[in-house]
């Protein structure tokens, strides 16, 4: 019996000393897993990294790629998403912690919200996208499609005629659904540099004119136009389309849940003694919350708000829902325009066959991972320089 | 003016500063106090929406799904005994359209069923290794390693999947195409490697170190304690994690969208292109399929079944870690 235990106690020690060895060695796994991750992308993809990589469009030419216009769609994107979601999310979390209800039935309708909160954080993010693409882009298609807007903004709509003598020359139009314009003799036509002048209308055997004045402003008959539609830099519309605005509502959509979960904890570890002290002085509520617990939770709420951020961008599921894979070479001008992101471009260049394109998706991931970084450096930044002791 | 039913436990402790009118007793103080309980109210019942739009979304998500699904079921080309008894799955190509979901089911459980086979065991050793065993310096390392594991997109996954596993697995078999539902699978694990990581680290550390203490004296080594003491102790949260886990590897879009190819079919083997359910909504959206047709309306009906599943294991996951939790003082 003695002699039993002594065995199984060696053997229970050799068990130990096996576990913790294979613990070591599990452990290095993951952080190996990490490190030849990183390096493979860099190794493939430091090569295409350069200024003309980060300031020029996508290109069918690996050579003249670049990543531009994602670059510029995931800023507009961050900025929108945030604008968003921060203020949303941050009331979200006073009242469930702030404001806690007494009667029962609030409390009840507290634990539900609660709840709530925490199964919409375990939703796919592509289910996020599917709801968005519904809501946001065809708006159950009530409001008409996107040519054909119920409410519009900011658009100019005109239609041109390119002239037998190469001018072109404009007639703006008020109803987008109107039928195409009908040169008239007489009408006024403005040329492309916005001067107004009365159009000289030629029969079927005239000839063109000689005089250059008189050819700016000349049009045949026949002439027949195509619209042309001008967007400001506020132009909006009901529905939303495949824009940014849709993007990025989202994409608030997806981290909301995370904005309001860290909010809370972040409240939640504000000592309660300063509210107290806070009411006992006087101040009401709200002040409270305005003037002592938000600026005391301020730090964790900003940091919570940077892995809000560092999700959104690299998402790509709900944006791919929205946005499709386009081919577009600018900065999204205003809120409605098409758009791609990072995420969008890596994935499309990583689906490609050829090893160029993958080099180029590796060079796209280091930009996205540099942002990444950045964006945790400022957390931990953030994290010292603001946070002091409460209590 | 008297409190109504929306005040709150903040407010009633605020009925005292009555003396505020007394000591003025002038008209203004008090019109300048109704005003601001007005204020308060306002932003009150701003802060209750801002709360209520998180049901609001839920209602919304419950809405299109179902609306969207309802409609695909009333189409001709499809009914619901071939949708769930089926197992051919062929929207888009070919003279006869087959919906038969379980052939995107099996490639989604099969992407999950890998990604779980990797992560679980190696989430588990690691978290135990956390909690038990490192010490500071170890810490100090592996921490911040898994978070930036947990922080990287998951396209990146998506292209570490079909640029370097791929490759690498076919070097060591012939088998492989080059989608695979192994290479996906592996990459997802790594992806919720951490997740299984830190939720039952967080389950280890909250067993109190009265028991571990408890074993040691008994004459357990570090393993028996371990093993047989806080991981029985802390097993609610580590199963509630890795269902958490689970509906995270269910849900996952852009690793299969690359990696794991867009064929459905029924099969275990994991060298077969395959096609999740994920992976499918992506296809569409990516097509030019008409916003009317049966197809379009699948992809409702598909997202509808996936919201369902993950839905089931994050409850499944919140309820087993309330109700087996083990309450210590």
């Amino acid at each position: 019996m003695m002699e039993e235990r002594q065995i199984s106690l060696a053997k229970r020690h050799r068990k130990d000393r096996f576990f913790r060895n294979l613990c070591r060695v599990v452990a290095s796994t993951s952080a190996g897993i990490l490190f030849i991750l990183l390096s493979a992308i860099l190794f493939e993809g430091i090569g295409a990294l350069d200024t003309q990589f980060l300031s020029s469009p996508p290109d069918p030419d690996p050579e003249l790629a670049g990543l531009y216009p994602a670059l510029m769609g995931s800023l507009w994107l961050l900025v929108l998403t945030m604008v968003i979601a921060l203020p949303l999310g941050v009331a979200a979390a006073i009242v469930l912690e702030e404001f806690q209800p007494r009667k029962r039935f609030l409390r009840r309708v507290h634990g539900f919200i609660q709840l709530n909160i925490t199964n919409l954080s375990g939703v796919p993010s592509v289910v996020f996208g599917i709801l968005g693409l519904t809501v946001f882009v065809s708006m159950f298609g009530l409001f008409g499609t996107e040519k054909l807007p119920t409410f519009e903004m900011g658009a100019n709509y005109t239609d041109q005629f390119y002239n037998q003598g190469d001018f072109i020359l404009e007639v703006p139009v008020d109803d987008p659904a109107a039928p195409e314009t009908v040169p008239e003799a007489g009408m006024t036509v403005y040329t492309y540099d916005g001067r107004a002048l009365e159009l000289n209308l030629l029969g079927d055997d005239d000839d063109w004119p000689e005089d250059a004045a008189l050819a700016e402003r000349s049009l045949y008959s026949w002439d027949y136009p195509g619209r042309n539609k001008e967007r400001s830099w506020y132009y909006f519309r009901i529905p939303f389309g495949r824009g940014v605005l849709a993007g990025a509502l989202t994409l608030m959509l997806v981290i909301l849940p995370i904005i309001i979960i860290s909010s809370q904890e972040a409240l939640r570890a504000v000592p309660s003694s300063l509210r107290q002290a806070s009411l006992g002085l006087g101040a009401t509520p709200w002040q409270t919350v305005r003037q002592v617990t938000l600026p005391a939770a301020l730090p964790g709420i900003l940091t919570g708000a940077i892995i809000a951020m560092s999700r959104a961008i690299g998402e790509a599921a709900p944006l791919l829902m929205i946005a499709g894979i386009v081919f577009i070479t600018n900065a999204p001008g205003n809120l409605m325009d098409d758009f791609t992101a990072m995420p969008l471009q890596i994935y499309n260049w990583a689906g490609r066959p050829q090893k160029e394109f993958h080099d180029l998706a590796a060079s796209g991931i280091i930009v996205l991972l540099t942002a990444l970084l950045f964006f945790n450096l400022i957390a931990v930044i953030l994290r010292q320089k603001l946070s002091k002791p409460l209590s | 003016m008297r409190h109504t039913r929306r005040q709150t436990s903040l407010t009633r402790s605020n009925q005292t500063p009555k003396s505020e009118n007394v000591v003025r007793g002038t008209l203004k103080g008090s019109s300048a106090r109704s005003v601001r309980r007005w204020k308060e109210r306002g932003i009150l019942g701003m802060l209750n929406g801002a709360a209520l739009f998180s049901v609001f979304i839920t209602l919304s998500i419950l809405w299109v799904l179902g609306a969207e699904t309802t409609n695909f079921f009333q189409q001709d080309e499809v009914s619901i005994s071939e949708f769930f008894g089926t197992t051919q799955w062929n929207p888009l190509l070919g003279s006869e359209k087959h919906f038969g979901i379980w052939s995107l089911v099996c490639g989604t459980f099969l992407v999950a069923g890998v990604a779980l086979l990797v992560a679980v065991p190696l989430g588990l050793i690691t978290a135990i290794y956390l909690s038990e065993y490192a010490n500071p310096r170890v810490r100090a390392v592996l921490k911040p390693a898994l978070e930036v594991l947990a922080g990287i997109p998951t396209v990146v996954y998506g292209f570490f999947a079909l640029t370097l596993l791929t490759p690498a697995l076919q070097s060591i078999s012939e088998g492989f195409g080059s989608f695979n539902a192994l290479a996906a699978g592996i990459a997802v694990g790594v992806l919720i490697l951490p997740i299984i990581t830190s939720l039952s680290e967080d389950a280890l550390k909250a067993v109190p170190q009265s028991l571990r203490d408890g074993a040691h004296g008994l004459g357990a080594t570090r393993f028996d304690t371990s093993f047989k003491v806080v991981f029985p102790a802390a097993l609610s949260g580590i199963t509630s994690a890795v269902l958490l886990a689970a509906a995270r590897a269910i849900g996952e879009t852009m690793i299969v969208a690359l990696a794991a190819g867009s064929t459905p079919k029924v099969t275990a083997d994991v060298r077969d292109e395959i096609q999740t359910m994920t992976g499918f909504m992506v296809q569409m959206a990516l097509g030019d399929v008409s916003n009317y047709g049966v197809e379009y309306y699948s992809m409702y009906a598909v997202a509808a079944t996936l919201f369902v599943l993950t839905l089931c294991f994050t409850l499944l996951g919140a309820w087993i870690r309330r109700r087996y939790r083990e309450v210590y003082d």
